[in-house]
């Protein structure tokens, strides 16, 4: 078992892992990498390892869930058994009925539901390793899925959460600082309509340090959404790349 | 299917809000009338019943002697179940836990445990071995709104209720003396619901205006006015500074009926 | 008041497009005055109308549009159909024999079976029922030979280029026949396999590449490499 620390931020100002107290762990993202499902996405964040797949719209089963003036959306929040360190259950856990239940909740504002009656839309995300954060790693890679199958949002929704460790407000907690810390404060946004889709919170704040520990979360949001509209765009960028390549050949 | 509100209600609703006013007659940050009954079941550690409007909760506290969790070896265990039993609605269909009562469950949960409102490593019989495990089970027999603040109530003061019985721990068994204690609870958290309809925020929302809302919000606040749980839910959204707005009204709100219950 | 972006600018959802007295057009929104991108695509526009031309979507019925369908199931009086949309179709078992059905008398498998392949029209659908098909038209019928391929529904007028130019190049080039289902699906009959291969193969270069400019140039060069290709083989 692992020991807790003593100090989670250094007397640099340091955390466990080098960072500053307001910064973002490093993001990957990567839109249409799965072939069957209709729109995929895949985040690295930090050490969170996320897959998300969007399947729809598309016929309702079992058919008496469909409803006449819009589109149900389903959504599940799923962790491989060897994503944590304790292997878990493949069964799924009262936490990741909850975590199914809000991931969807933050990204149903972003649809369209009125566009598609009895049809519904899908959404898979599978954690396939942990390290803190996989919410907001999770909304920030479906919107991506959603986005790239086609269906039209208003917005992409993108997450990042914010704390309290050692006194201080921390961007990003990673899973230490997350068990450890005093607080946690996951937050998802649809950044040009300044909404805020998802927000939970656990642990110990003043509304003071809730403000700040928001106003920080917010500010990763943003940061990682430039890096979403990045990866849509490099899927195609890239293919008009080669072909001017070809042509000045 | 839950009852479908027809769009003139709706409207109505809305309508007034927007003018400040609802329904039933109530402020927008208004509660509805709370009654609390403590001891109701008799064969449980302790019990309440809350009233809140319409809304009716029962919690019951069962306490058994358990195995602590690995990672907290020194403390006792809280866990916190909710049923939405069928009679309590018309949409409640019978079955294991879905989603809501899942999501209900570990909201009060939440609050308890962030709020270290239960001193866990005084229920500590043995380090690593035998500790108390507190069943905190959560019963909505009617649901007019707001299940979640009904709900947390009723759990905190079916925790306040709890006797346990004094005991003796040796070589390994649980023996029971006379004489009964109280659980030891160091902190009384409280949550506040707001619901987002149109853009005025609304506090303990009843039935249709839970159907009308966009979305809503639950804090849980303690006795020294901190936040220790947040949950946001409902298909819609919140401007940041609504968010802000809603932990004002919450902790205004906490400290008033903290300071009506005497807790 | 301002339009933000230039033409043939790739967006993405949420994306602001332009503020003021502008049309929002396919594949935006409006919301307090502003005009937004709803889908992943590239901004067109002509005078007040502002479009975003999407990368990817599906398709979503109308009334009058060829589409091709697989059966996907043979009911009591009619088939279900597969038509490349969240909705499936529905075509009349009356509408296929001409005349009244007859249950006792008519057995429809043997005029068209799970995994038959139609072209149709559709004749009816609005958002509280599935689409409804006819075949009682010319050109419209079963499938019996061919190479069928899926393109995503919004790519299908680049295939077509303006005028008609890139699908006629390709016809001529390929000397295949193109049936173009407005819902992405495209059927392919050609002489030699080959050749149904050659056509498929361009029409997937042009879905892929569709944003990029100087496509049809490349094709028809793909084509004719291909073809000479071949022509050297057969000398050896």
């Amino acid at each position: 078992m692992n020991d807790k620390p003593e100090k989670l931020i250094d007397k640099k100002g340091l955390r466990l892992d080098g960072r500053k107290p307001d910064e973002l762990r490093p993001v990957k993202l990567q839109v249409g990498v799965l072939s069957n499902a209709d729109g995929s996405a895949y985040i690295e964040h930090g050490k969170n390892k996320i897959l998300a797949g969007v399947y729809g719209p598309r016929e309702v089963h079992p058919k008496h869930l469909a409803l006449p003036d819009r589109t149900v959306v389903k959504c599940r929040y799923h962790m491989a058994p060897f994503s944590v360190q304790e292997r878990k259950s493949p069964a799924p856990s009262r936490r990741e009925i909850e975590l199914s239940k809000v991931i969807r909740e933050s990204l149903e504002p972003a649809i369209f539901m009125e566009y598609y009656p009895r049809t519904m839309i899908d959404i898979f995300v599978e954690v396939l390793q942990a390290d803190g954060g996989t919410r907001c790693a999770a909304i920030t890679a479906a919107a991506l899925a959603l986005a790239d199958s086609g269906i039209p949002m208003r917005d992409l929704v993108v997450a990042c959460a914010a704390g309290k460790v050692d006194d201080t407000i921390v961007l990003d907690l990673m899973d230490t600082e997350d068990k450890v810390g005093s607080a946690d404060v996951p937050v998802a946004l649809m950044p040009n309509l300044n909404a805020v889709t998802l927000l939970q919170m656990d642990g110990t704040l003043s509304t003071d340090e809730f403000e700040s520990a928001v106003n920080l979360a917010l500010e990763g949001c943003k940061q990682i959404y430039a890096l979403q509209k990045e990866a849509l765009r490099t899927k195609y960028v890239s293919i008009k790349e080669e072909n001017k390549e070809e042509a000045e050949e | 299917m839950a009852t479908v509100i027809t769009r003139v209600k709706q409207k109505q609703i809305t309508q007034l809000i927007d003018k400040g006013k609802r329904l039933d007659g109530r402020g927008l940050t208004d509660y509805r009338e709370i009654k609390i009954e403590q001891g109701i079941i008799e064969k449980a550690e302790g019990s309440a019943k809350v009233l809140l409007g319409k809304t009716e909760v029962v919690v019951g506290v069962k306490i058994e002697a358990g195995e602590p969790f690995s990672d907290t070896p020194n403390e006792g265990v809280l866990t916190v179940n909710a049923e939405l039993v069928p009679l309590a609605s018309p949409g409640f269909e019978p079955g294991p836990p879905d989603e809501n009562s899942i999501e209900l469950a570990r909201i009060v949960d939440r609050g308890i445990r962030e709020s270290k409102a239960l001193d866990t490593e005084k229920l500590c019989l043995e380090p690593g071995k035998k500790v108390f495990v507190v069943f905190v089970d959560v019963y909505v027999l009617n649901h007019d709104g707001n299940l979640i603040d009904a709900s947390a109530l009723a759990a905190m003061a079916a925790l306040l209720n709890t006797k346990m019985g004094k005991y003796e721990y040796k070589d390994g068994e649980v023996k029971m003396k006379p004489g009964y204690e109280p659980l030891p609870i160091k902190k009384h958290p409280i949550t506040v619901t707001c619901v987002k309809i149109g853009d005025k925020l609304v506090v303990d929302p009843w039935l249709e205006e839970e159907q009308v809302m966009d979305a809503r919000i639950s804090m849980a606040i303690d006795d020294d006015d901190n936040i220790c749980a947040i949950q946001k839910g409902g298909s819609g959204y919140f401007e940041p500074k609504q968010v802000f707005e809603a932990a004002k009204l919450a902790k205004e709100k906490s400290r008033e009926m903290r300071k009506k219950l005497n807790w | 008041m301002p339009i933000f972006l230039e033409r043939r600018q790739l967006v993405t959802p949420g994306d602001l497009i332009a503020e003021g007295e502008y049309i929002a057009g396919e594949n935006t929104y409006m919301e307090n005055n502003k005009i937004y991108a709803s889908r992943v695509g590239i901004v067109e526009y002509e005078t007040k109308t502002l479009d975003v031309v999407a990368l990817k979507s599906f398709y979503i019925p109308r009334m009058e549009d060829i589409v091709i369908g697989t059966i996907t199931e043979v009911g009591f009086s009619g088939w279900t159909l597969d038509i490349n949309s969240p909705y499936p179709a529905l075509l009349r078992a009356s509408d296929v024999l001409s005349r009244p059905f007859r249950p006792q008398k008519d057995d429809l498998p043997p005029v068209l079976d799970v995994g038959d392949l139609v072209v149709a029209k559709i004749v009816s659908y609005d958002r509280t029922h599935d689409p409804q098909l006819t075949v009682a038209e010319p050109g419209l019928g079963k499938i019996t030979r061919g190479q069928i391929l899926k393109v995503t529904p919004t790519k299908i007028p680049r295939v077509i280029g303006r005028k008609g130019s890139m699908i006629s190049m390709i016809k001529q080039e390929t000397g295949c026949n193109i049936i173009l289902g407005v819902n992405g699906v495209v059927l392919i009959t050609g002489k030699t396999l080959e050749d149904e291969q050659l056509a498929m193969m361009a029409i997937l270069k042009i879905e892929e590449e569709s944003h990029t400019s100087g496509l049809t140039d490349r094709i028809t060069k793909m084509l004719k490499e291909a073809k000479s290709g071949k022509e050297e083989k057969k000398n050896e």
